[in-house]
């Protein structure tokens, strides 16, 4: 039931952005596509925080995979379009289980630590191999639109429906993988890790498994940007594109796939929009920074606005708050400590087990009976 | 001075275009009718043009003035005319350096603003990431700020051209020089490891006999330890004797090598592209490393052997004085250094192509324009634009660094960037600026 609900959703989603892509401009049908990538690399990164709770400040390296990925792809094995953007979420998969398994032993600053240096020396690869990747300038590559559309179709349209046509199956994969078995688990994991191994959950097993769910998603989108700029170069992948990925997920709302939406679209619109904002109000020689201190400020307010994200916001303006919205919320805070108060909905407060909100028991305790307690607990 | 950074590789496989011919038939608007908006970006009464530049970031220190020079010199020619009457406005955004944004930018530009040219952009990596799109697009590509000789490709690439001497020339200029009056001295090479080195030192082996390099030491300009890392190379430079150091090496690396040298005693002559030498730019960075102020860095300049493809700043030069007076109404505020003197004189080339593409231009009448070839002007040498060569200024001079200014060592030298092909002098004067300063 799920599955169709989500689905349909899609479905209907997916008519109206190909209805909307045809009425916009080529820019806007490009900022559409780099969108529409961004909330997968997003999604998958809200999953591995807000519903794993493991933290990566390095996914930025997954999207250096998936993207140099399909740029040798497309170059040297000439497949098709999709088999090239299966094939990145494959490769950047692997490379998520082989860094889950270190993650599955590291925590907090640990773990942040081991990912952030793997967006840093991820990018020294295209440098230190030349040949094969193209050192600083990276590679290009073309991608043509199928016959079937004729010759006059607009490529920046193509990319978009590619874009949004992934994001939609990626959401409606996670939306349901998030309500499975697997979901529960990873929310009882989030909530407390010892509680899950004593519930029978392999907690290892679980962490490597959300890292790779997480870097394939990373694949994907990294994929789908190098498609629609039809380049790659390391330059892309830089530190802060991890940085901002993050940053996304928690304006966004954490945990939330909705959220993950909103996160890209103010990734990949609010700079422009205020770098154009600051030149029409007069501000450009040696204005330069006028725009990133907007977005600084973006961040602030919305952090103090809405904690909860602006999905949070949302749910609160319209009174949606369901419960596990407001758990993750509390959960989450307190799994990193974060200074804030729980947005609405029940409040961690009064709970000093410290073992989640009742939804995040409920989570748990269904999760070890599904599981059964014959399953290896990690010690 | 350079201006970009020139990072890259080497260009795409080649297509075959027919626009040239057509190009190259440009200026055919109507020589006195009406003004009309006549392409994307023209109006009755503007022109828009574009550019991507890095106005923050790794590369911005000095590079971040270019774009607001050549504003300055738009906002003179505005003030007095206008181009047939119309007033340019430059839209320059910044990329940071980023080739991804450099993407993103450059459509916004092309697709949403409708810009009738990209001017200036600069940098190697970052152009070669949009280069096939603005071609693809059809936009004039005018004058990559970035010396790299991939930016000649008029079959791939019809609508791009270069400006500054390409590294190639530069190296062969310098190589020449090196091979006439240090004859018996060892020499070693210092070098960023990409396009912008690698085209360089090209050039150099073209005329320096292999038997007297005794060292090519590569540096990584994305080295996480940039110190450590010239440090290790100013050492292997010291161990291999040579009495002679030429580089190709950006401002940054090239201050960090003389203070490497200063720790080590070793005190060779050193040769420098004009992408590290700008005294200002140099010197300042001298002392901010160094934690130094005054005369330091002045002093630990003083004798750099190199090259310039543009008058000198504190000459009595016709072109010095109509940028200097520009420099003290519109921007008062920057330094007037290489990076400024480059930003007036590059955009001064554009307005020779736009008055040359005619009253109601389209794009291909600019391109056509600039393919005719552009008579000499702020350059020291000519340009070598044809339909068939999009190279920029052909030559330079040999200069040294004296007192924090450049210095003429001789003529102006001028050549092509083949194997074979010799550096001569170009005994023809520059032609002076203009009185009123307009082309």
């Amino acid at each position: 039931m799920t599955l169709a609900r989500h689905a349909g959703i899609a479905i209907v989603a997916g008519v109206v952005l190909l209805a909307l892509s045809s009425k916009l401009d080529s820019f806007r049908q490009y900022q559409l596509a780099q969108v529409a990538a961004t909330v997968i690399a997003v999604a998958g990164l809200t999953v591995l925080i807000g519903i794993s709770g493991q933290l990566s400040v390095g996914h930025g390296a997954f999207m250096f995979i998936g993207g140099y990925a399909t740029a040798l792809i497309v170059m040297h094995l000439k497949w098709p379009l999709v088999a090239a953007i299966v094939a990145s979420a494959f490769v950047a998969g692997v490379a998520g289980a082989i860094m889950g398994v270190a993650a599955a032993r590291l925590r907090g600053p640990y773990l942040a630590g081991a990912t952030l240096m793997l967006a840093v020396a991820l990018p020294a690869v295209a440098f230190q191999w030349q040949t094969a990747f193209g050192g600083d300038q990276g590679l290009d590559f073309t991608v043509t639109t199928p016959g079937f559309l004729g010759a006059s179709f607009q490529l920046t349209e193509w990319d978009a429906w590619v874009c949004c046509v992934c994001a939609l199956i990626v959401l409606v994969m996670l939306a349901n993988l998030l309500r499975s078995r697997v979901g529960r688990n990873w929310r009882a994991l989030r909530d407390n890790d010892t509680a899950a191994a004593l519930a029978g959950l392999n907690v290892g097993q679980l962490r490597v498994r959300a890292f790779i769910v997480s870097a394939a998603c990373a694949g994907v989108s990294g994929s789908l940007l190098a498609v629609t700029m039809l380049n790659v170069t390391p330059g892309a992948f830089t530190l802060a594109l991890s940085i901002q990925l993050l940053t996304a997920v928690v304006l966004g709302g954490l945990g939330s796939l909705a959220g993950a939406i909103w996160g890209g679209i103010i990734l990949v619109l609010v700079p422009p929009f205020l770098t154009n904002t600051a030149a029409s109000h007069g501000f450009s020689a040696g204005s330069a920074s006028v725009p990133i201190v907007g977005y600084g400020l973006v961040l602030i307010v919305v952090m103090l606005v809405f904690p909860a994200g602006i999905q949070g916001g949302i749910r609160r303006l319209f009174g949606l708050a369901g419960p596990t919205a407001a758990g993750h919320v509390s959960a989450i805070g307190r799994r990193w400590q974060f200074a804030w108060k729980p947005a609405g909905g029940r409040s961690a407060a009064g709970n000093p087990a410290g073992y989640g909100t009742a939804g995040d028991q409920i989570a748990a305790r269904e999760a070890a009976g599904k599981n059964g307690v014959t399953e290896e607990g990690t010690p | 001075m350079n201006r970009s950074h020139r990072l890259g590789l080497a260009p795409m496989a080649a297509l075959a275009a027919t626009s040239m011919l057509l190009a190259a038939c440009g200026g055919t608007s109507s020589s006195n009718g009406a003004l009309q908006a006549s392409a994307p970006g023209v109006t009755a009464k503007t022109i828009t043009i574009g550019s991507t530049q890095p106005l923050t970031g790794i590369a911005a220190p000095g590079y971040d003035e270019i774009a607001p020079a050549s504003n300055a010199y738009f906002q003179y020619v505005n003030a007095h005319g206008g181009v047939y009457g119309r007033k340019i406005t430059y839209k320059y955004l910044n990329d940071q350096y980023n080739s991804s944004i450099t993407t993103t930018d450059v459509r916004q530009l092309i697709l949403q603003d409708h810009v009738f040219a990209i001017f200036n952009g600069l940098g190697t990596p970052t152009h070669l990431a949009v280069a096939p799109f603005i071609n693809a697009e059809k936009v004039p590509d005018l004058f990559v700020a970035s010396g790299c000789a991939c930016w000649n490709a008029t079959s791939s690439w019809p609508q791009t051209f270069g400006w500054q001497i390409n590294y190639i020339r530069e190296g062969k200029i310098l190589g020449k020089y090196i091979a006439t009056h240090f004859q018996d001295k060892k020499i070693a090479y210092f070098y960023q490891d990409d396009e912008f080195g690698l085209d360089g030192v090209k050039g150099l082996d073209y005329e320096i006999p292999a038997a007297q390099v005794v060292a090519k030491e590569p540096y990584n300009v994305a080295a996480a330890n940039p110190a450590a890392e010239v440090g290790t190379l100013a050492a292997a430079l010291k161990a291999s004797g040579a009495q002679v150091v030429v580089t190709f090496a950006v401002p940054a690396f090239m201050a960090l090598l003389r203070l490497s040298e200063l720790g080590l005693s070793y005190n060779p002559t050193i040769v420098s592209s004009s992408v590290g030498s700008d005294p200002q730019t140099l010197a300042g960075l001298l002392n901010s490393f160094a934690k130094q102020s005054g005369s330091f860095g002045t002093t630990l300049i003083q004798g750099i052997v190199t090259d310039s493809y543009l008058p000198s700043l504190g000459s009595n030069d016709s072109w010095i004085q109509l940028f200097t007076k520009i420099h003290n109404q519109y921007i008062p505020s920057l330094p007037l250094d290489g990076n400024v003197l480059y930003g007036m004189a590059v955009g001064y080339t554009f307005v020779q192509a736009l008055f040359k593409a005619g009253r109601n231009p389209t794009r291909q009448d600019l391109v056509g324009a600039v393919n005719a070839g552009l008579p000499q002007g702020v350059s020291v040498a000519p340009y070598a634009y044809s339909s068939g060569d999009h190279d920029g200024i052909t030559g330079a001079f040999m200069a040294e660094v004296e007192n924090g200014v450049i210095t003429a060592l001789g003529p102006v030298q001028v050549t092509d960037s083949s194997a074979g092909g010799a550096v001569n002098t170009d005994s023809t004067a520059q032609p002076p600026a203009p009185t009123n300063g307009i082309p």
